[in-house]
């Protein structure tokens, strides 16, 4: 690698790297359609031809690549959450990313710098002492830490006692870390379309035909593309293409918001997240403060932002870093999210034979990419789903099954 | 701040009020399944367009449906819930 790299430097002209091949002539029918290039239809395209020497596949994406929820959200990969099936499903994403970099051969900017939730409350420091038990007995590094360990964690954090809501203890996930969103979208179309998979891009899924119980085929705005299997992977979409197979899914869609302030000098190290202001912080790489909170109070298809949500995010992160009072916003914007009644996904079959689902990522799907596209490109290879993934079906919902990652989610994503 | 018109309240703030779920008609608690039960509860049509749904002024809990577009996030009406179509309860506003 360093003499390729010197070579490179020593070069006269610097050709560019194509990413990834450009969008050919539909075909009339393939064996795989993916509706979605999000992250998680790119990675289960990538992992299909890696793993399952499956190429015969086309994701069909009515905007551009990663223009969805991958694009807008606030990076956060972490495993700290509640409930078995929840913590050994993300834990296992928090360990493939890891490894991406060197997989794509493309910089992710993985970056493991930990994340600190703070408890403002007794109830708070109760439901955080159980995750860190479960998260420890699954594996996942997650401790209950006190006033001393934030001060030392985070210098800059506002630890006075004299505010409305006080910092009573913490919960320090060390294996929680950020990696650039659009990058691992980039990195899996490419790997993907490399082995021949197809991207179209501007190619919206508007019907699905169903025979007897089957997809037959799909109808684009380049016309109709017949097919062996198809996966939704579209995040605020999701009930309306899923209607378009006659299923109905327990998903709201809501607008979340995030921002970002100018860069300033490193100052943070840690991501910070607050459930009881509802915001949470990091500082990215080149310096920037991302900040985000909960969703908006209603569903909505549309990504305004919010003078309202602007307030009450700005409000909230002054409270934990004052000095942040004279920071300059530089953006913020929205996503429609696909937010389900227990904050778990839904992955796996549906009530149409060949249709998969990969649904109900509201604000929390970024850091389930690699391990959500791996194990659904098992279950389109094989028919059946991976075990980890198993617990997530739809059908939960009728046996009253559900995940509850609530708790585990407000606030910090 | 956007503005939604209570009909018990007049024009609020919308942060005075909670979004309380789409508007249908209750399956018969006796005569229905379990899974239809559960889509009662856990499922949603989440439309995109003008849609019906439940808003409660949260100072009086006054309970009424309000006439939304989820795609403009435009307010168009506001109404007593005694006033809907094949309604919840004749005449109990609650
Ligand atoms: C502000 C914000 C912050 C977030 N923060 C975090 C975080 O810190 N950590 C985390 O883990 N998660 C976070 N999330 C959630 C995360 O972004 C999503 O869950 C995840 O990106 C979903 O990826 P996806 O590939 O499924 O969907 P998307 O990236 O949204 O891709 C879906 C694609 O489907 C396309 N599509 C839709 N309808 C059609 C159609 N009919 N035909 C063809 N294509 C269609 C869309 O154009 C889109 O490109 C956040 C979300 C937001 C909005």
């Amino acid at each position: 690698m360093p003499f390729g790299l010197l070579k490179y430097g020593l070069k006269k002209r610097y050709p560019g790297k194509h990413q990834f091949t450009p969008a050919t002539e539909l075909k009339k029918h393939y064996d795989v359609v993916i509706i979605g290039a999000g992250g998680h239809g790119t990675g289960i395209a990538y992992y299909l031809a890696k793993y399952h020497g499956i190429t015969n596949v086309a994701i069909l994406e009515k905007s551009y690549l990663g223009s969805g929820n991958t694009a807008r959200n606030t990076a956060v990969i972490r495993s700290n959450y509640l409930t078995e099936e929840g913590v050994t499903f993300y834990r296992e994403s928090v360990k493939m990313f890891q490894s991406l970099s060197n997989e794509f051969d493309y910089n992710i900017m993985m970056e493991n710098r930990g994340q600190l939730t703070l408890a403002h409350s007794d109830a708070a420091i109760r439901s955080f002492r159980w995750r860190a038990e479960v998260n420890q007995h699954l594996g996942v590094r997650s401790e209950l830490v006190d006033r001393q360990t934030i001060r030392e964690l985070v210098p800059s954090l506002q630890m006075s006692e004299d505010v409305r809501y006080p910092i009573l203890a913490g919960l320090w996930h060390a294996d929680g870390a950020t990696a650039r969103h659009d990058a691992v979208a980039w990195g899996y179309a490419r790997g993907a379309c490399s082995r021949g998979v197809e991207l179209h891009q501007l190619t919206e899924v508007e019907d699905i035909e169903v025979t007897e119980g089957r997809v037959t085929a799909v109808r684009t705005n380049r016309g109709r593309v017949s097919c062996g299997i198809v996966v939704q992977a579209v995040a605020g979409a999701s009930s309306i293409v899923a209607r378009m197979a006659g299923i109905k899914l327990p998903i709201h869609s809501y607008p979340l918001q995030a921002m970002v302030t100018q860069p300033y000098k490193p100052l943070l190290n840690p991501h910070v997240s607050s459930p009881q202001v509802h915001a949470y912080i990091h500082q990215t790489s080149r310096g920037e403060f991302v900040i985000g909170g909960g969703s908006d109070p209603y569903p909505l298809y549309n990504t305004r932002a919010t003078l309202d949500q602007r307030e009450s995010l700005a409000s909230a992160v002054q409270e934990l870093f004052p000095f942040l009072s004279q920071a300059r916003l530089m953006r913020q914007w929205a996503g429609t999210t696909d937010m389900t009644p227990d904050y778990s996904p839904i992955m796996g079959l549906s009530p149409v034979q060949n249709y998969y689902l990969d649904a109900g990522w509201g604000t929390w799907g970024f850091k389930a990419t690699p391990i959500c596209g791996k194990t659904m490109a098992e279950l389109v290879a094989t028919g059946s789903p991976p075990d980890i993934i198993k617990p997530f079906e739809l059908e939960r919902f009728y046996r009253f099954e559900q995940i509850n990652e609530a708790g585990a989610t407000a606030a910090s994503h | 701040m956007k503005i939604l018109n209570c009909p018990l309240n007049g024009p609020r703030n919308i942060s005075e009020f909670t979004y309380g779920g789409e508007f249908h008609s209750m399956p018969d608690p006796d005569s229905s399944t379990a899974r239809e039960w559960a889509e009662h509860v856990f499922f949603h049509d989440n439309n995109a367009g003008v849609v019906i749904e439940w808003w409660c002024h949260t100072p009086s809990s006054y309970w009424f449906l309000a006439e939304r577009n989820t795609i403009t996030d435009e307010l168009l009406r506001t109404f007593p819930a005694s006033e809907a179509a094949g309604g919840m309860v004749q005449g109990d506003d609650q």
